[in-house]
């Protein structure tokens, strides 16, 4: 079972990075952010199959490969994007974690405005 | 899932705890300084090699 080792792996990495965060804040927030990593990596390779049934579907309903790749890229940019933020408020910096949201929501904007522009060039057609 | 450098890191954590009091203890802050910095720098070069990984397998997945 997958979630019995994550589990593990978390509540072992909890505890050394309580122990070491008397002495070292530094070293506790660098283990926090090692295990959040080693578990995102063994989740993300756990989503391959899943993407390859999503684009299959995306091929059949014959949506245009670039809605598609936008959908992915923006999702990709929140995972990482929330990743980055949780680990800056955990070392206690929320002003920073405030800033990588932001950007993140920035970027998602700027990549979505061809859907938009797309979604106007409809609107426009239709409404003479 | 390499579970080994948790480990890896929270012994760095501990034994650069313990130089860093031993040192202190015996009056030479100067090298409690440099000790507890090269911990630092050691784990982070860890955790970038990690990070870049993870970029790395993201990108490949959602194609960016």
């Amino acid at each position: 079972m997958d979630i019995m080792k994550i589990v593990m792996v978390g509540i072992i990495a909890a505890l050394l990075a309580v122990v070491l965060k008397e002495e070292k804040p530094e070293m506790a927030v660098a283990i926090s952010i090692v295990t959040g990593l080693v578990i995102f990596v063994f989740v993300i390779t756990k989503l391959n199959s899943v993407m390859m049934v999503l684009k299959h579907f995306a091929a059949k309903a014959n949506i245009d490969i670039l809605y598609f790749s936008t959908i992915l890229k923006v999702i990709a940019i929140a995972y990482i994007t929330e990743f980055g933020a949780q680990i800056c408020r955990d070392a206690g910096e929320g002003a920073i974690a405030a800033k990588i949201e932001f950007a993140g929501k920035v970027l998602i904007m700027v990549i979505a405005i061809p859907i938009l522009a797309a979604l106007m060039d409809i609107m426009i057609k239709i409404i003479p | 899932m390499d579970v080994d450098l948790i480990f890896k890191i929270a012994a760095i954590g501990i034994v650069t705890a313990v130089l860093n009091r031993v040192l202190n203890q015996s009056g030479r802050e100067e090298m409690a300084m440099m000790t507890t910095l090269a911990g630092v720098v050691v784990v982070l070069m860890m955790v970038i090699s990690l990070i870049s990984n993870l970029f790395n397998s993201v990108r490949t997945m959602f194609h960016l």
